[in-house]
């Protein structure tokens, strides 16, 4: 009897630390993107007099000429783009990465790897792509999207690959399939369960990335949703309800995400970072 | 068959992955080293050999950048570690709000950085954020968390645990629910107590977790920008300046050659301090 209201004190208290450490953040950002700017600018936590959801929305829409629209289309468009090519490259490298062993497959192996760990050199990397031409626009922004999660994203593909058969591959090729109807036809279906993870993780990952659309997309133009929130800061300085506003809309996509796999996002990371 | 296997597992599935990985990634950290040494304009370059590395060094205001860099990298990591493996323990005990617990841990890593980075300095506020209010209102005074030189790094460091706490407690969730429960039948029948359960079997045997999560958090730590950026912008004066910090102020300032510099020391410093890190806790590692 003791022991189990013991637990129940431990249970409760977790529960209120939660709600102190996790959801009070979550709540200050909410109220004051309700309320009106001299409120705000109290940075208190009170319920706003008067709230005002639906002005703050628009004016935050509508800031620098529709700003923010822009930027969602572009932080949209950068993610789909960027998962998509990052799929089909990782798959098909980890295809021929897993299966054949030769001479060359340690030091393959050993050039991604260094991937995961040597921090990107960023000026020499403008200088490339300014000089094929693709500096400031968003193929080549795509690029260096995919260019740094392919490590990552090839390590998931090469241990997954190990669960399927060889025999699959034999039996394929005894039929009188090539190597590419072998992919596209039997493996890369095969390979869903990881896409799954890939996609979860790498749509959060460039979602909300800040650093590489600060180096390789800059103008306002190309603004990506993290940038706005940056360039807003300086403008919002005395309008922390639409700065808190902006924060909250921007956080909207990833929210979604979490609900609707929840339960897919921590397989994923448990299935992809331990033992990689 | 070996014409066979040559012919199904083409080199050209490589193609696609090597282009870009080696044109965007590859090319410029070789090239780094090269314009490490130069006055450059991405134009235009001069030779001027070691001069950007010394300037690095004898700059108070960049060298400051490897103690704070180091510091980050280190509380951060020890952090999560300690964090990470007690609600992982915590999370996979039998409790009732188990889903729940998991997924709040969880959700602050799925947040943009720079949204949480402002959010919690408005919150870090010295007299009117909600941190120094509350602490107020029990009548203590609380420090100016991000204007105080003394503490403003290590105020930083404490957001980024806030935000990344919740992965290492997955891989350590995934780690502890990977032991074999004969481990804690075997205590059970010796007479052991919590205590040696958490320190005789979970703590040895959730290693490659540790491991995971040491290697992922202090590589992250010693690489973190965006974080420090939105929160103090390397300041007061250059109390919070990373390297990565002080490669961005370098790069905006128009100093490329010396932006790559700090580049290649960044390189330099994460390999010197990762490898051997990585090296000594595989060989510590425990079979199950």
């Amino acid at each position: 009897m003791n022991r189990k209201l013991g637990k129940l004190v431990v249970e409760t208290v977790a529960v209120l630390l939660s709600v102190v450490i996790f959801w009070v953040p979550l709540y200050f950002v909410a109220v004051n993107a309700l309320k009106d700017p001299k409120e705000a600018s109290e940075l208190s936590m009170a319920w706003p007099s008067v709230v005002h959801l639906w002005d703050n929305v628009r004016e935050v829409v509508t800031a620098r000429d529709y700003m923010l629209l822009l930027a969602f289309y572009n932080s949209t468009l950068l993610t789909v783009l960027s998962i998509a090519v990052l799929i089909v490259v990782c798959a098909m490298a980890a295809f021929v990465m897993q299966r054949k062993k030769d001479r060359l497959t340690p030091w393959l192996t050993f050039f991604v790897l260094a991937g995961l760990i040597i921090p990107p050199a960023i000026v020499p990397t403008i200088w490339v792509l300014d000089g094929i031409g693709l500096f400031k626009t968003m193929t080549g922004l795509v690029m260096v999207e995919v260019a740094l999660g392919f490590p990552f994203g090839v390590l998931l593909y090469r241990n997954f690959m190990a669960t399927i058969p060889r025999e699959i591959d034999e039996a394929a090729i005894m039929d009188g399939c090539g190597g590419f109807r072998l992919f596209f036809r039997m493996i890369l279906p095969l390979l869903q369960p990881v896409t799954a993870t890939v996609i979860v993780t790498s749509s959060v990952t460039i979602f909300n990335d800040f650093t590489n659309p600060l180096y390789f997309f800059p103008g306002s133009k190309n603004a990506t949703v993290q940038l706005t929130l940056y360039n807003f800061m300086s403008q919002f300085v005395s309008q922390y309800n639409l700065l808190f506003m902006n924060i909250l809309l921007i956080t909207i996509p990833p929210l979604l995400l979490f609900l609707f796999f929840n339960k897919k996002i921590v397989a994923g990371m448990m299935a992809g970072s331990v033992k990689g | 068959m070996s014409k066979v296997i040559r012919r199904t597992y083409s080199n050209y599935f490589l193609l696609p992955a090597a282009v870009i990985y080696v044109a965007i990634f590859i090319l410029p950290t070789v090239m780094s080293f090269f314009f490490s040494m130069t006055r450059w304009t991405l134009a235009d370059w001069e030779f001027i050999g070691f001069q950007n590395f010394a300037t690095f060094f004898q700059e108070p205001s960049l060298s400051i950048g490897f103690r704070n860099t180091f510091v980050y990298a280190l509380v951060a990591c020890t952090l999560k570690v300690v964090l990470g493996l007690l609600l992982g323990v915590f999370l996979t005990a039998k409790i009732k709000t188990k889903a729940y617990l998991r997924s709040v841990v969880f959700f602050p890593t799925l947040v943009s950085t720079i949204a949480v980075g402002i959010a919690f300095s408005m919150m870090m506020h010295p007299t009117e954020g909600m941190l120094n209010t509350s602490l107020a209102a029990i009548g203590i005074t609380g420090p100016d968390w991000l204007g105080d030189t003394r503490i403003a790094l290590l105020s930083v460091a404490l957001v980024d645990v806030w935000k990344g706490v919740g992965f290492a407690t997955v891989i350590y969730i995934a780690g502890i629910m990977s032991i074999p429960s004969d481990y804690y039948e075997a205590l059970q029948i010796d007479g052991g107590n919590a205590f040696d359960k958490f320190w005789r079997i979970i703590v040895p045997l959730s290693r490659p977790a540790t491991n995971t999560v040491i290697i992922l958090a202090f590589i992250g730590g010693l690489r973190s920008f965006d974080l420090i950026w939105t929160m103090t912008k390397g300041g007061p004066g250059f109390a919070t300046d990373l390297i990565a910090s002080i490669i961005y102020k370098q790069y905006q300032a128009g100093f490329y050659g010396l932006a790559t510099a700090g580049n290649v020391i960044l390189f330099l410093f994460v390999t010197v301090l990762a490898y051997p890190l990585s090296a000594y806790l595989n060989r510590k590692e425990v079979d199950l």
